[in-house]
């Protein structure tokens, strides 16, 4: 059991959630998180799925690497990762079907999800399952990390409710306070993002700078 | 003809995949830097685009729908098709281009064989896949011949060439600003895109 959950595994796992988070320093997985998080049900929904997809097709591809050749390494992944995703929005369509909606063509992108690629090139087809799944895990939560924060600015900011239920008091609203309506807009979430970035740069220089 | 051009100029500036939707961020953010280089990838994006839209096209409408000729109803496979179409021509392209210009396939170098998991591509497919079952008569978005399907691809190539033109030429001038240091490189640059997509949204006004 040790050896499952050793140094090194840890490490694989926590390193996508700070430091080597997918959107915030590899730069991963943007097209998706800007446009599914107006809302934060759609945003932690999304995060959830594709944090099973990469974990599970990690494993998957990282159990075959050795027999693929190399030529058609891509397409396989992408068929892989293709046959994966319409399980996954056939599931959303069937106990979901509001939210998978909202999200429409998003779910099918996630095929082409640069975190996705990215993961099964650099880790999934050189370390052995377990330790595959650990990183599809972690990088997953840490895309869904950032998506929740976006999607709860965006939603608190833009409608005034999170999951629904309303947060600002009707008392606010007669008082003159507005509903700021450039947060549900793409403009918007492109901003909040650079923030973001900036806020977690500016957090790890100075942890940096501590040690 | 005329739905042909009003689709044409809708997905060039108010549906446009970067602006509006958000497709093709990764390389668009990565071969912004330089402008020859972005002009390039924007040819490639924009003529894979052309390509793979209408293949799709048949592909849904004669192969995978029910009345199609395998009389079922085969939407599932849409995925695994789509991708396999898209990868596939990608592959093509990237012989071509090496053949018949070897400087632009030297500059950009792994992003050609990347334009195959492009978002902008697979999402142009989707969202063709969703416009097919609107009415042409009451949509303007509505996608209702092979004709559309190439007008469609083409402005949405169009647009994500523009896109990525304007900000390598942002980009270029922005390396003699004074940014602040955790802001640098990656988040300004989030912050610029954002702006210009403001700018984008006065077209969704346009009455085509």
């Amino acid at each position: 059991m040790s050896k499952l959950f050793s140094k090194e595994n840890k490490e694989v796992f926590t390193s996508p959630l700070n430091i080597n988070n997918p959107i915030a320093v590899q730069v991963l997985g943007i097209c998706s998180s800007l446009a599914v998080t107006s809302q934060l049900e759609p945003a932690i929904v999304m995060g959830l799925s594709v944090t099973i997809i990469t974990a599970f097709s990690n494993v998957i591809i990282s159990l075959i690497r050795k027999t693929i050749p190399n030529r058609i390494r891509i397409i396989i992944q992408l068929v892989v990762v293709a046959a994966l995703v319409t399980i996954v929005s056939m599931i959303l369509k069937a106990f979901a079907y509001d939210v998978s909606v909202q999200l429409s063509v998003y779910v099918g992108l996630i095929i082409t999800n640069c975190i996705l690629m990215g993961r099964l090139e650099a880790f999934a087809m050189m370390n052995g399952p377990w330790e595959s799944f650990l990183d599809g895990i972690g990088n997953g939560l840490g895309y869904a990390f950032v998506l929740v924060v976006v999607g709860a600015v965006r939603e608190v900011f833009g409608s005034g409710s999170i999951m629904g239920i309303q947060l600002i008091p009707n008392g606010f609203y007669s008082a003159g306070y507005m509903n700021n309506g450039m947060m549900t807009m793409p403009a918007m979430a492109l901003i909040l993002l650079g923030c973001f970035i900036w806020a977690h740069r500016a957090y790890n220089e100075k942890r940096e700078a501590k040690k | 003809m005329e739905h042909f051009f009003s689709l044409l100029v809708r997905s060039i500036f108010v549906d446009n995949m970067i602006f509006a939707f958000f497709l093709g961020m990764c390389s668009y953010l990565a071969v912004s830097k330089n402008v020859k280089t972005a002009i390039g990838l924007g040819v490639a994006v924009t003529f894979v685009l052309v390509i793979t839209v209408p293949v799709d096209y048949l592909l849904q409408t004669k192969v995978l729908s029910e009345n199609g000729i395998f009389h079922q109803d085969l939407t599932y496979l849409a995925f695994i098709l789509f991708i396999a179409v898209i990868a596939g021509i990608t592959q093509l392209v990237e012989m071509v281009v090496e053949k018949f210009s070897p400087s632009l396939y030297a500059a950009l170098g792994i992003f050609l064989p990347l334009i195959a998991v492009n978002c902008a591509i697979m999402g142009a497919s989707l969202f063709m896949q969703q416009r097919i079952s609107m009415n042409p008569a009451t949509s303007t978005q509505a996608i209702g011949s092979i004709w559309d399907s190439i007008s469609y691809a083409l402005g949405s190539g169009i647009g994500w060439m523009f896109a990525i033109v304007s900000l390598a030429a942002i980009r270029e001038k922005m390396a003699y600003t004074d940014v602040p240091k955790p802001l640098q490189g990656l988040g300004i640059t989030f912050i610029t895109v954002g702006l210009m997509a403001m700018a984008f949204m006065c077209f969704s006004g346009l009455k085509l």
